[in-house]
């Protein structure tokens, strides 16, 4: 079986890749709407959400991918992790709901746009969270016995965990201020920056605690990390994110209008690379993996088929779609 | 909250209230796409005005519809994990993979093509733009394709086996995707969809009709979505028959509840058309049926014995009172969305299309029906297949989550008060949106947004801006 075994590795990779585009695109969409309240007025608004709007939708199905593909790669992990990250999950739904539906529904009312706006601020916001507290419930270890969830429906909730969701609320918000720097101009740029430096400082403060934490979550981390000879291979990532981190305070003072965004994205290929070193090959920390939670071979090899033919075919027209709403977005004319 | 309740019954009633609100969305937006790209290649090929008016029309109405939809299914795709875990591990090697091509083939198209079929088209042209809306369509059925594949496999399971951890696997996909009832599904509730579709298109045409008969856009979409009815509502029926008798085959105590047999018929069985099914003790009370009739419809012949739920363990039963019920409301509106066809052709024939006020109140009470049959239909079919969710081989009980009913019950509450709160409103802008008859110069969701520059040079974006 050892083809299996390969099938089983390149699938987790698929499936990192899937979250990780996903990170990478909604990651800035729902900053937007955590970045919403500092944005009171109404010409502002319609900016932002306009930088988004032609392809938020296409950004959230990566999620359904993570998910969908989870399920069907690794079924034992999904039915694991599902019940144990029972409410942060659900309270993730509720909040794209309520996100989602806020960039129609704002066009389609005068009396109830505030409504509206709160609703995407709010959803993005709650969402941000649940799915950052949802890492850091996976991190720190769940309560399995035989091929079920054991522990109780209030057990992701730890210092900890909150301290991974806080992390994301200002990574994300991080990624939506630079992408308002790269697609708005005039003064909603300028603040943009101003915001970018300070999200810039506070996410450096965060990914400090986060990791700084996480090796006193359990001792494989320690060990993972520190230990000789691993730490040939794990030192390079904090000297990268050094250098990633100097290269983004330059784009920044220069007020370059790409850089800060996909500098940002970099932090966050780091990180997730970080968590990648951290976890694997485990899929459920300490407890199952993705050996244990693979699917069958035949059900592999069947999705590796449409992977291989239309994930390339999907990241094209993807692009298309961005390419076709490239450039600024200004605020527009004839309409109050 | 919720202690001493039944988790099951509250996961149950969860998955049934969440998939509700969605199939709403889908069976409206799968024929809607369709009927743009429709209007979309009749204004390519005749450059009427008008087509293009009512693309522009529906086009906002679908864009709402559709981020309902999105929204609404991302729910249904955690909804296996969430409440359904052991569903889900035992499964997962079958029905995962279909979900994942369904991402993989259908959600990424329609949504990658959305934004330039709802904001593109001055963007990239008319012909790229019919492009994009085609994507769409295509997208919205080839996710039908995979959604029905993997549910039809859950009612009739083939071409699987079972590993050593108790898990379904694959052991042949083409008879796993092309299981038996699969391509009955996929025609009946396709053309449900359609029929649905053309039920609102001609209700709104009706609406704007009764105030003024002259308006040319309402006029259109009126005749448009009156033939889809005439046409298709019969097709419907046959293809629904055909459904029955496959799952006659293959589901037989889901027909027996259909049918209301608590008892087996040994010289041709009636015809129940109404009644109260009495579960407990296990017959239809105040039956008006007609004899002999369903082994008629059921087996083609008048005196075929026709087995009843008395054959079926007890154990084994589906709930027949709301699978009874439902189908008898699937039926009875399909039979009137056939009238409503039958009645237009009357009038179109006699001339009177546009002036018959008594065919468009007719139509405009019709507006909603197809909704109201998809649901009666769904739950025809899926209490039906009760107590199993893969029938015959995995029962609802050992499907679940190992949650207490108290998490079970609070998101429930929680599911039931956002849905009201978002999807009321959704719908209020909808019935704005369709109170206002098409105009001249009809805009898309364009109207209502900023200005785009175009590209990235200021001139170029001057450029659109002045095209505005």
């Amino acid at each position: 079986m050892s083809y299996a075994v390969d099938l089983t590795t390149i699938w987790a990779f698929i499936i990192a890749f899937a979250v990780f585009v996903y990170v990478v695109m909604d990651g800035f969409d729902l900053g937007l709407g955590i970045l919403f309240p500092l944005f009171p007025q109404k010409a502002d608004r319609d900016v932002i959400m306009n930088t988004v709007a032609p392809v938020w939708d296409g950004n959230e199905t990566w999620l359904v991918l993570g998910g969908g593909g989870m399920m069907a790669a690794f079924p034992l992990a999904y039915a694991v992790l599902m019940p144990a990250l029972y409410t942060p999950m659900i309270a993730m739904l509720l909040g794209l709901v309520f996100r989602g539906v806020a960039f129609e529904f704002r066009w389609r009312t005068q009396k109830a746009r505030n409504k509206w706006d709160l609703a995407f601020a709010g959803g993005s916001l709650v969402a941000t969270l649940a799915q950052g507290i949802a890492l850091g419930a996976i991190l720190q270890g769940i309560h399995v016995e035989g091929r079920h969830y054991a522990g109780g429906w209030w057990d992701w909730l730890t210092p900890f965990s909150v301290l991974t969701g806080i992390a994301l609320v200002i990574g994300y918000a991080l990624l939506g201020a630079t992408w308002l720097v790269m697609k708005t101009e005039g003064e909603l740029r300028d603040r943009a920056y101003h915001l970018s430096w300070m999200l810039l400082v506070a996410m450096l403060c965060a990914i400090g605690a986060v990791s700084i934490a996480t090796p006193f979550l359990a001792v494989q981390y320690t060990q993972r990390w520190f230990a000789w000879p691993n730490i040939i291979l794990t030192a390079p990532v904090p000297i990268a994110v050094a250098a990633v981190t100097a290269l983004l305070l330059r784009a920044l003072s220069n007020k370059n209008d790409h850089q800060p965004f996909f500098l940002t994205l970099g932090l966050f290929a780091l990180s997730y690379a970080g968590l990648g070193i951290s976890m694997y090959p485990y899929i459920v920390p300490q407890s199952i993996t993705i050996w244990q939670a693979a699917s069958p071979a035949n059900s592999q090899i069947f999705m590796l088929f449409g992977v291989s033919i239309l994930v390339p075919l999907i990241l094209g027209y993807t692009a298309w779609a961005y390419w076709v709403f490239r450039g600024k977005v200004r605020p527009g004319h004839g309409y109050h | 909250m919720f202690e001493g309740w039944d988790a099951v019954v509250l996961a149950r009633a969860q998955f049934a209230f969440t998939m509700s609100f969605h199939i709403v969305f889908p069976a409206f937006s799968i024929g809607l796409a369709s009927y743009l790209a429709v209007l979309e290649a009749l204004w390519l090929a005749t450059k009427r005005e008008v087509y293009i008016n009512l693309f522009n029309y529906w086009l906002k109405i679908f864009a709402v519809a559709f981020g309902m939809g999105v929204v609404s299914g991302i729910v249904m795709s955690y909804q296996f994990g969430t409440n359904w875990s052991s569903f889900a591990d035992k499964t997962g090697p079958v029905i995962g993979p279909m979900m994942a091509y369904e991402v993989l083939t259908a959600f990424f198209l329609e949504a990658g093509f959305l934004g330039v079929m709802l904001f593109g088209l001055e963007r990239v042209g008319p012909r790229l733009h019919f492009v994009a809306t085609l994507m769409v369509a295509i997208g919205t059925l080839i996710s039908a394709f995979w959604i029905l594949s993997a549910n039809s496999w859950m009612q009739t399971p083939t071409g699987h086996a079972v590993n050593a951890d108790g898990q379904f696997v694959a052991a042949d996909w083409l008879k796993v995707i092309f299981n038996p009832s699969f391509p009955y599904r996929l025609v009946h509730m396709v053309l449900a969809a359609y029929l649905t579709t053309s039920l609102v298109v001609g209700g709104v045409g009706a609406w704007h009709l009764l105030r003024d008969q002259h308006l040319a856009g309402p006029r259109v979409m009126f005749s448009m979505a009156m033939w889809m009815a005439t046409l298709v509502a019969p097709i419907q029926i046959l293809a629904g028959d055909q459904h029955g008798l496959n799952t006659l085959e293959h589901q037989p105590a889901k027909v027996m509840a259909m049918e209301g047999h608590y008892q087996s018929h040994k010289d041709g069985a009636p015809l129940i058309l109404f009644g109260w099914p009495d579960q407990r003790d296990a017959k239809v009370k105040y039956a008006i049926e007609v004899p002999k009739l369903s082994s008629l419809i059921l087996k083609h012949s008048l005196d075929a014995p026709l087995a009843g739920l008395d054959t079926v363990p007890r154990e084994n039963w589906p709930p027949v009172p709301i699978t009874f019920w439902a189908f008898r409301v699937m039926v009875g509106l399909g039979f009137l969305i056939l009238g409503l066809g039958l009645f237009s052709l009357l009038m179109r024939w006699r001339g009177m299309m546009y002036q018959s006020q008594l065919l468009h109140r007719f139509a405009v009470l019709m507006g909603p029906a197809g909704f109201i049959a998809v649901l009666a239909g769904w739950i025809t079919t899926e209490t039906g297949r009760q107590p199993f969710t893969v029938y015959g081989l995995l029962r609802t009980t050992d499907s679940v989550s190992p949650l207490a009913a108290p998490a079970v019950g609070s998101s429930l509450v929680a599911f039931i008060i956002v849905y009201f709160a978002v999807f009321t409103a959704g719908v209020i802008y909808i019935l704005r949106l369709m109170a206002q008859p098409p105009h001249p110069g009809e805009q898309g969701p364009t109207k209502d947004l900023p200005a785009r520059a175009a590209g990235i040079t200021p001139a170029a974006g001057a450029a659109v801006g002045g095209a505005r």
